[in-house]
C-alpha cells in the first residue's frame, strides 16, 4: 500500500483565475469608462476618473455578488475604495517629483556652484548667477541649528528613557506639542525674544536658532525610538559590570545606538532645510555670499527660491526656481535614502 | 621575652549598602534632566514673549481681536500712530475654513490608503509605498506651495467650476463674481494633500498594533476583511485616527507659506469656499510683517500668540486622544 502524500496547497491565495478575473474587470472598467466618456457628458481627467472608478466599484460589486454574495461583494467594494485611496495619495507625489525635475532642469548649469546672485538679478539670463551663497547660507544655518539642537534633543531623549522620572508623560507631551509649533511662530519667537531687544539686526545666526526650535522635537522623538530600540540586556550587562549609569550610557548605550542618532540627525536635517517661513521674517536673505553667521543677511536656498518666484516673472527667473528647487529636492532625496540605508541597517 | 602584642587590628568599617547614586551619576542625572526640560522652557518663553511684544495689544482690543475684522493703522506725518484697529476674525475664520477643508478630504483619503497598506498590501509593494510617502511627509512646504500654484491651480479651478454649477444652489458653493483661482476651496486641497501623509503614517502606525488574536479570531469566525476591520480595527484604533486628524489639523491651521502662495489672501470674512480671497493667520503675518510699522508689529505678535495658543490646544487634544483611546479596543 502506498501512502498517497498531498501536496502542499495554499488554499487562500489567489489562484492564476482569480488574477486574471480580478484583471479583467480592471481592463473592462477602464475600457467601459473610455466609452462613458466618448459618448456622455463626462469629459476630461475628473471625468474618465470618475466614470473609471464608479465602473470599477459597480464591476467589482456585482462581480462578486454573482460569485460569492451579498458578503463578498461588500467586502470588494471596501478593496476598490482603499486601492483608489492610495492611488490618490500618490498622484500628487509623482507629479510634484515629475514638475520639479522637468522644469528644474534647465535652470542648472555649472556656475550655480561658483556664483552667487549678487551682481545678477533673476530676470537676467540663467548662466548668470547662482546659488552659491543660498547654499553656503543654508548649510551654515542648518550647521548651527544642528550643533544646538542635537545635544538637546538627545538629552530630552535620554531623559525619557534611561532616567524616565515623573516627568517623562509632560515631557513627551510638550516635545508632541512642540513639533505642532507652527514655523512662522518660530520666527516672530526670535523677532520678539532676540531681534527687536538685543541685536536689532537680522542675521544668519538667528536664522539657525528659529530653525533649532523646529529641529529639537524631531530628534528629540526619533532619538527616543532608537533608544527604546536598544535592549535592555545591554544596560543590565553595563551595570552588572560595575558601571555607574552615567557610564552605562556614556559607554555602551549611545555607542550601540549610534547609527539611529545619525538617522535622527538626519531626519531633523530634512526638516528644516526646507524650511522657508521663519528664514523670511529673521535671516535677512542677501544676494551676496556671507559667510559670517553673526552678522549681515544671510541666504538660503528656500530664500532664493522664493525671491526667485516672486519678484521675478520671467521665465528666467522661473526656470532659476525650479532649479533651485531641485537642488532642495535632491538634498531631501540623499537624506532621506541615507536615513532609509541607516536605520535599515541592525542596531548595534 | 615577652611578645609585645600589638594591638588588634581594627576590622574594617562595614561597606556602606546604599542606593544613593554616586557624584557622577547625580551630575549625569542632573543634566539629562535639565536637558529634558528644555521643551518646556522654549515653549514657555515663546508664549512670554509673544505676550510681553503682544499683550498691550490684546488689552487694547480686549475680544474684538478675536472677533472683528478690521486691520488698519493710521499714521501722521511723522509716523505716529494715531489710530489702529486690529482684529483677526477674517483670518481666523479663513484658517478654519481652509483647514476644515483639508480634514474632509484628506482625512478619508488617509485612512483607506493606512487600511491599504497594513491590510491589503504585501511584502516589497508595501515596503515601497510605505518609504514614498514618508518621503512625501519630508517635502518642504514651499514645494506644496509653487506645485499647488503653478500645476494643480488649473484642475483644480475646473473642478470648482464644476461643483459651482451644480451645487451652486448651496450658499457655500455660491460666488459673487465668478473668480475660482486662489479660493480656499484650492488652498484646502493643497493642505489637505500635505496632511495626507502624515494622517497616513500615523493611521498606519495604530492599524498596525491591533492586536493579531482578535484579527484572526474575526478571520476564524469567518469574517471577511470589511466585517473584520468594521469590528475589529475601526473600534482599536478609532481614537488614534481622529488624534492623528487633530494632528493634520494643527499642520492645517499654522501652514503658512504654502497658503500664502495658492491663497489670493484678501482681508475680508469669506464663507464661500469657492471664490478667490480669503487668509489664515500665518499668511497675514507674513503678509503685513514686510510693511508693517512698529506698532503694527505688536499686533502681528499678538495674531502669533493666538495661532501659538490654538495650535498648542489642537496637539493637546491629538495627545490626548492618541494616549487615551489608541490601542484600546472594546
Amino acid at each position: 500500500m502506498n501512502k498517497v502524500i498531498p501536496a502542499p496547497q495554499k488554499p487562500w491565495q489567489p489562484t492564476f483565475i482569480d488574477k486574471l478575473e480580478d484583471f479583467s474587470i480592471l481592463v473592462g472598467s477602464l475600457g467601459v469608462a473610455g466609452a462613458i466618456v466618448k459618448f456622455t457628458g463626462f469629459n476630461g481627467k475628473l471625468g474618465y476618473f470618475f466614470a473609471f472608478f464608479f465602473t470599477l466599484l459597480v464591476a467589482n460589486f456585482a462581480f462578486h455578488f454573482l460569485k460569492r454574495g451579498m458578503q463578498a461583494a461588500k467586502d470588494s467594494i471596501l478593496q476598490v475604495l482603499t486601492a483608489m485611496a492610495i492611488f490618490v495619495t500618490l498622484i500628487p507625489i509623482v507629479s510634484i517629483v515629475a514638475t520639479v525635475v522637468s522644469k528644474g532642469y534647465k535652470g542648472l548649469h555649472w556656475g550655480l556652484l561658483t556664483k552667487d546672485m549678487a551682481l545678477a538679478s533673476v530676470n537676467d539670463p540663467i548662466a548668470s548667477g547662482g546659488l552659491l551663497h543660498a547654499l553656503v547660507g543654508t548649510i551654515i544655518m542648518v550647521g548651527g541649528a544642528l550643533i544646538i539642537s542635537f545635544p538637546i534633543g538627545v538629552l530630552t531623549a535620554l531623559y525619557l528613557t534611561e532616567i524616565n522620572g515623573k516627568l517623562a508623560r509632560p515631557i513627551k507631551f510638550l516635545v508632541q506639542a512642540m513639533s505642532g509649533v507652527p514655523s512662522i511662530v518660530a520666527g516672530l519667537f526670535i523677532l520678539s525674544s532676540l531681534i527687536y531687544p538685543v541685536t536689532k539686526a537680522l542675521s544668519g545666526l538667528m536664522g539657525s536658532l528659529a530653525l533649532t526650535i523646529l529641529m529639537i522635537p524631531t530628534i528629540a522623538r526619533t532619538s527616543e525610538e532608537m533608544l527604546r530600540l536598544i535592549p535592555n540586556e545591554l544596560r543590565e550587562a553595563g551595570v552588572a559590570l560595575g558601571g555607574t549609569q552615567w557610564r552605562t550610557v556614556a559607554g555602551v548605550v549611545l555607542p550601540a545606538a549610534k547609527s539611529g542618532l545619525v538617522t535622527a540627525i538626519i531626519l531633523g536635517v530634512a526638516r528644516i532645510i526646507g524650511e522657508t517661513a521663519p528664514l523670511l521674517l529673521v535671516s535677512g536673505g542677501g544676494d551676496s555670499l556671507n559667510t559670517n553667521p553673526t552678522s549681515g543677511a544671510m541666504g538660503s536656498l528656500p530664500y532664493y527660491i522664493w525671491k526667485a518666484f516672486l519678484t521675478g516673472g520671467t521665465p528666467e527667473a522661473f526656470a532659476r526656481a525650479w532649479g533651485g528647487m531641485l537642488v532642495l529636492l535632491s538634498f531631501i532625496f540623499i537624506l532621506f535614502g541615507l536615513a532609509r540605508y541607516l536605520s535599515g541597517r541592525k542596531v548595534g | 621575652m615577652a611578645i609585645e602584642l600589638k594591638e588588634r587590628p581594627t576590622p574594617p568599617a562595614p561597606r556602606q549598602i546604599t542606593t544613593k547614586p554616586r557624584l557622577s551619576d547625580q551630575v549625569f542625572r542632573t543634566v539629562v534632566t535639565i536637558g529634558g526640560m528644555a521643551s518646556l522652557v522654549i515653549l514657555g518663553l515663546i508664549a512670554i514673549f509673544l505676550s510681553i511684544k503682544g499683550m498691550h495689544i490684546l488689552v487694547d482690543e480686549k475680544f474684538n481681536f478675536i472677533t472683528e475684522s478690521r486691520w488698519e493703522v493710521i499714521t501722521d506725518e511723522t509716523g505716529e500712530v494715531i489710530e489702529a484697529n486690529f482684529g483677526i476674525g477674517a483670518m481666523l475664520i479663513g484658517t478654519m475654513l481652509s483647514a476644515t477643508i483639508a480634514i474632509l478630504v484628506g482625512v478619508p483619503i488617509s485612512v483607506l490608503s493606512a487600511l491599504y497598506l497594513t491590510f491589503y498590501a504585501n511584502g516589497k509593494l508595501k515596503k515601497v509605498l510605505i518609504s514614498v510617502i514618508d518621503l512625501m511627509a519630508a517635502f518642504p512646504s514651499l514645494l506644496f506651495g509653487f506645485w499647488g500654484f503653478f500645476i494643480f491651480m488649473s484642475s483644480a479651478e475646473y473642478w470648482a467650476k464644476l461643483i459651482n454649477k451644480y451645487l451652486g444652489f448651496i450658499p457655500l458653493f455660491d460666488v459673487p463674481t465668478p473668480i475660482f483661482e486662489r479660493s480656499p476651496f484650492i488652498a484646502g486641497l493643497v493642505l489637505a494633500i500635505m496632511i495626507i501623509p502624515i494622517v497616513t503614517s500615523i493611521s498606519r502606525e495604530i492599524f498596525d498594533q491591533t492586536p493579531l488574536d482578535r484579527v484572526q479570531a474575526a478571520y476564524a469566525l469567518g469574517a471577511t476583511k470589511l466585517s473584520m476591520i468594521k469590528a475589529v480595527v475601526i473600534p482599536y484604533g478609532r481614537g488614534g485616527i481622529i488624534g492623528g486628524a487633530m494632528l493634520g489639523l494643527g499642520r492645517a491651521m499654522g501652514e503658512t507659506v504654502a497658503v500664502y502662495t495658492v491663497l489670493n489672501v484678501v482681508y475680508q470674512v469669506n464663507w464661500q469656499v469657492l471664490f478667490g480671497a480669503g487668509g489664515n493667520v500665518a499668511s497675514l503675518i507674513l503678509l503685513k510683517f514686510g510693511e508693517a510699522g512698529p506698532y503694527e508689529v505688536d499686533a502681528l505678535m499678538a495674531a502669533g500668540l493666538i495661532l501659538f495658543l490654538l495650535t498648542l490646544i489642537v496637539n493637546a487634544t491629538a495627545d490626548f486622544l492618541i494616549n487615551r483611546f489608541g490601542g484600546k479596543g472594546r
